[in-house]
């Protein structure tokens, strides 16, 4: 058994009820954890693109990406190691609003970790940080010792460094 | 590397009509040339069924009596034939009735459209009576499925689901269908579905693949071919046999490939596979070249896949991308429709005879025959073998008959010794392994193709999870023949238990009820053979009975089907005793 691997996954389907069923399934039957899952329109009119970030071994990998674009509604899929993407997760961190005050080091942690503020009130502030994985990881690390009211990190989003040829597809269907 | 192979065609301009999404869904069933459904009525589908009775003389409604047979009556009906079976039941029990069929299907590439009724959309997700999510629950055992809440989406719907399910790889799918959806009145119009976007039925064949096959082919010194249903799937049984003749190759087949070329043909070496013959398993591994066509290396064919063929290159003939490479790593995949691609083939192989390789497969027969066929067929012992009377119906339908089959024992004993002379003649649950598969999927096989001779065998455990389709035989006056081959026990479950857990029996012994007073029950003639001696006859009298007939044969109780490849165990090390 080969080694696991994190793959970002790509995936340009219809925007169809029940699809997200039909492609979480194929990972769900091999007992695959999804890390993490995007849905957004794509670069495409009426082009839905997933992006999903995995964990396991390549060979795998490549059998389920077999089986996803076997689905009806599914265009096309990718995957890609972590180099041959470009991609950003983002977080917001609520914290209480006596820290910014109380604790100049937030300041610098925010001001370093090129995270902006959104809102201040009298309770909390919200920070908000774009990046890779683990400039999250270490901004999160950073500020958990001064105790976070709530947390929430986005799926990652990504866009390859090869072109995808999708609208070539759809326009060999359409001629 | 895909290039759509679908071209759009201009907008078709046909009138319209008013009518309600009911009487469309009958409508869109004629379009796509639909006349025998199998079903069972309740309260979400009563619309349709109205219909159904107001369009009785156009299509035919076939009342099983249990959803899951419906669904196995409409795979028998694929099976023969190649059209698409349909099925149909209503919400909630109906509908998950229906899966275990589906999934099955689903496994074994059977074209079938299941229709659902549904509870009224705003009913939907509020536990109304009957409702379940069952596009939800069908999503993994689906080619494709949707939920129709308006009128006017049944059309296209409907036409897509016929399309998706008869093309490329086929398989099941699943329409539900609201009741409100079903009342609803709107302006019908019928358009065949032509094609979907995000969908390549067929894979263009790339021709630069079909030569590096030729030239592998062509330089093999000791090449096999295993063969699968993909070459009756895409009718290619004539291109099939014109590649095995003019490259003179050894060929064996999956249990879902059978018949595909007749079993008597030189070049047929039997079935691969856990229980399928000595000489194709061995030789396995020891070939140079293994052709695969149209199979998809299930792993009861391939045994341990770290001992399988590893000597061999590997060519793997395929219309599904996702099978390349699965569970075998090939040298070169051919990927397209097997007619297409065996065509292409043909012309470039070098004519051939391999004799000595192909008198290696003879010599291994003989060692089969002598340690395991010849008892089977003709054994000194007292109790009848399962053998037997497969052989007994061989002599007398000159193996012109369909033979459809449930799960177990008798299944292996069936593939391993009918006689097949025409395709579409084994009709089997292959990938899911479902007992009850074989007494409903008759009634459909018969029903297809009524000038054939249509016979059920089933062992006693799987005939009694559908035996009340006894009843859909009687009231549909269906001459299909029953052979039940009766055992006491669930014999390949006891069979492991005998070899791999020390004779416990655990829960496999059947105390079995009057199989004969049964079918009588259903004023369908019956007869129960306990001796050799009555094989013959009783056997005769089936054929020769016009109506359905039931026959139990008692066989003797602790059978083994051999040879074997116990489970992990690599091909060539297959057990024959």
């Amino acid at each position: 058994m080969s080694e696991n691997k994190l793959f970002t996954v790509s995936i340009y389907t219809e925007n169809n009820i029940g699809l997200l069923n039909r492609i979480s399934a194929i990972f769900q039957r091999r007992h695959i954890n999804i890390e993490s899952i995007n849905s957004s329109i794509s670069e495409i009119e009426n082009v839905t693109k997933w992006i999903m970030v995995v964990e396991l071994p390549e060979d795998q990998m490549k059998k389920i990406i077999g089986q996803i674009e076997k689905q009806i509604e599914v265009i096309k899929a990718f995957y890609h190691t972590e180099d041959e993407t470009i991609y950003q997760e983002s977080c917001i961190f609520k914290m209480k609003s006596d820290l910014l005050f109380d604790e100049r080091q937030i300041q610098n942690i925010i001001k370093e970790s090129n995270s902006r503020i959104v809102t201040v009130n009298k309770e909390f502030f919200v920070i908000e940080k774009s990046g890779r994985k683990e400039e999250i990881d270490l901004l999160h690390k950073e500020l958990i010792v001064f105790g976070i009211m709530q947390f929430t990190r986005s799926g990652r989003i990504a866009v390859t460094k090869e072109p995808m040829e999708i609208s070539k597809m759809l326009s060999a269907f359409n001629q | 590397m895909d290039t759509k192979t679908i071209k759009k065609e201009p907008k078709n301009t046909q009138k319209t009509e008013r009518i309600s999404g009911s009487e469309a869904v009958i409508r869109c069933l004629l379009a796509e040339g639909v006349d025998i459904l199998y079903g069972y009525p309740g309260g979400a589908i009563m619309p349709v069924y109205d219909e159904l009775y107001k369009y009785q003389d156009k299509i035919h409604h076939v009342l099983t009596r249990h959803e899951q047979g419906a669904t196995h009556s409409a795979q028998g009906y694929a099976r023969i034939s190649g059209k698409v079976g349909v099925a149909i039941a209503t919400s909630g029990p109906g509908a998950t009735n229906l899966i275990t069929g589906i999934a099955d299907a689903q496994i074994d590439s059977t074209p079938m459209v299941c229709i659902t009724g549904q509870v009224a959309s705003h009913l939907l997700g509020s536990d109304a009576f009957q409702e379940t999510d069952i596009v939800g629950i069908s999503t993994p055992v689906t080619k494709w499925n949707c939920q129709v809440t308006k009128a006017s989406q049944i059309p296209e719907m409907m036409a897509k689901a016929f399309y998706i399910a008869r093309s490329g790889r086929p398989g099941p799918v699943l329409i539900d269908i609201t009741k409100d959806a079903q009342f609803e009145e709107f302006d019908f119009k019928y358009e065949k579905c032509k094609g979907v976007r995000s969908y390549i039925p067929i894979p263009k064949l790339n021709h630069s693949s079909v030569e590096a096959a030729a030239k592998l082919i062509n330089a093999a010194k000791k090449p096999m071919i295993v063969w699968g249903q993909g070459v009756i799937l895409g009718e290619a049984e004539a291109e099939f046999k014109a590649v095995v003749e003019k490259a003179g190759i050894p060929s064996a087949w999956t249990i879902l490939g059978a018949s595909a070329i007749p079993t008597a043909h030189p070049l047929n070496i039997g079935m691969v596979g856990m229980h399928g013959n000595y000489a194709p398993n061995v030789l396995t591994n020891e070939c140079d070249v293994l052709i695969a066509i149209g199979m998809r290396f299930d792993d009861r064919v391939t045994g341990n896949l770290a001992t399988y063929a590893k000597q061999a290159k590997v060519i793997h003939f395929d219309i599904d991308p996702a099978e390349i490479d699965k569970n075998v790593k090939t040298d070169v995949a051919v990927i397209g429709d097997s007619k297409e691609s065996l065509t292409a083939l043909l012309p470039l192989l070098d004519e051939n005879t391999h004799t000595e390789w192909h008198q290696k497969f003879k010599d291994l027969y003989a060692i089969e025959y002598e340690k395991v066929i010849k008892n089977d067929l003709h054994p000194t012992k007292e109790g009848l073998t399962m053998a037997e009377v497969l052989n007994e119906i061989n002599i007398q339908t000159k193996g012109d008959a369909a033979i459809v089959t449930d799960v177990g024992q008798h299944q292996m004993i069936a593939c391993r010794y009918a006689k097949f002379n025409k395709t579409r003649s084994n009709i089997t649950s292959g990938g899911l392994g479902t007992m009850g598969f074989g007494l409903p999927a008759a009634i459909g096989a018969k029903m297809a193709a009524p000038e054939r001779e249509v016979i059920s065998i089933s062992g006693d455990g799987g005939y009694q999870m559908t035996i009340q389709e006894l009843g859909t035989i009687f009231q549909q006056k269906v001459p299909v023949k029953i052979v039940v081959l009766n055992n006491e026990f669930l014999g390949m479950v006891r069979q492991w238990q005998e070899m791999f857990f020390d004779r416990r029996y655990a829960s496999t012994e059947m105390t079995n009820p009057d199989f004969v007073a049964i079918a009588k029950g259903y004023f369908i003639d019956a007869q129960k053979v306990t001796k050799r001696e009555e094989l013959k006859d009783a056997v005769e009298k089936m054929i020769n009975t016009d109506g359905p007939y039931f026959l139990e044969v008692c066989v003797e109780k602790e059978g083994k089907v051999f040879p074997m490849i116990p489970t992990g165990a690599s091909v060539s090390d297959i057990r024959l005793e």
